[in-house]
């Protein structure tokens, strides 16, 4: 591991110890936070799996009906059905925070379950089927919500334990190794400066005794 | 909080079923026209979720992955009449990328 290039004086080497300080500290701290992100992923993953299980259950059936209702209607009376929507689906949106990631966060503003058409327009299999989707809707909502927290989370966790492995390989071993070269070099100093005094002390004693 | 809509691209019988629960529906029915609609919506703004049926979600990755970061709008691939997986293999790629190894869906 290739040392910083810094010079070997007290005073660096001050600096470079609270810089270890620090960096072991945000280690420890960035590795906690990666443990209770996944932690957290995880509960969230399997809420999302289980979610879209059910969803993908339901929606067959919703669609099933719906296709069936189409069948007897034929593709251009459902065209005209729906062609004005009586009430068009709203939501409230909003931020929330999940281990300092920013998550989306839904809430539904219109449900009403009444149907948008005249009801003897159409068969009842169409009833059905909109009376399904319209109980599914909020469903699919939290699924996007908790997809999307997945998604977010994954990122995230990805992208700390990057942090954690640059100090934890790279930062930490290249601030330790040089703390020890500059040890190295200040005790290699002051060795041979006690070597130089003791030297003179004996040229000057030689000198006194002549 | 702000308001946003719903919105629904996908094929025509499918998408026609949301339009009755009050979701703006978009008919594509490849990955190409999907991706230019949803761009268009993107930049419009003015809405909070796009569902995109698995189908054509299927063949734009690339789309997708750019709006991943974002926290609005969400693009959530839509189970279809026949669910090809590809919505689970989205959960699964999460999974991959958060933890390195796949532990969700391992049993199959």
């Amino acid at each position: 591991m290739a040392r910083l290039n810094v010079n070997p004086t007290r005073m660096e080497l001050r600096r470079l110890k609270t810089r270890l300080k620090t960096a072991e500290r945000g280690h420890k701290l960035l590795k906690d936070k990666s443990d209770e992100m996944i932690r957290q992923f995880i509960s969230f993953v399997k809420q999302n799996k289980a979610l879209r299980e059910e969803i993908e259950g339901e929606l067959r059936d919703a669609l099933k009906y719906f296709m069936l209702a189409g069948s007897i209607m034929g593709e251009e009376n459902i065209e005209q059905t729906f062609a004005m929507p009586s009430l068009s689906f709203t939501v409230n949106t909003g931020l929330k925070n999940v281990m300092g990631v920013d998550v989306p966060k839904l809430e539904i503003l219109s449900t009403e379950g009444a149907l948008p058409y005249a009801i003897t327009s159409v068969p009842s299999d169409m009833d059905n089927a909109v009376l399904k989707l319209n109980a599914l809707a909020e469903k699919l909502l939290r699924l996007a919500e908790i997809e999307k927290t997945c998604n977010m989370l994954a990122r995230e966790i990805e992208k700390n334990r990057r942090r954690v492995n640059a100090l934890e390989y790279v930062m930490i071993p290249q601030l330790k190794e040089t703390i020890k070269y500059i040890m190295m070099k200040l005790d290699e100093n002051e060795r041979s400066t006690i070597i130089r005094l003791m030297k003179v002390k004996t040229m000057l004693d030689n000198q006194n005794d002549r | 909080m702000t308001q946003g809509k719903v919105a629904v691209i996908g094929e025509k019988q499918i998408v026609t079923a949301f339009k009755a629960i009050g979701f703006d529906t978009f008919f594509a029915d490849d990955p190409q026209v999907t991706t230019d609609i949803l761009r268009k919506l993107v930049k419009e703004n003015t809405y909070a979720v796009i569902f995109i049926t698995e189908d054509v979600a299927k063949g734009m990755d690339e789309t997708l992955a750019i709006l991943k970061s974002r926290s609005y709008p969400i693009v959530v691939p839509l189970p279809s009449l026949e669910p090809n997986g590809y919505g689970m293999d989205c959960i699964k790629k999460d999974v991959e990328k958060a933890i390195g190894v796949d532990i969700l869906f391992n049993k199959d």
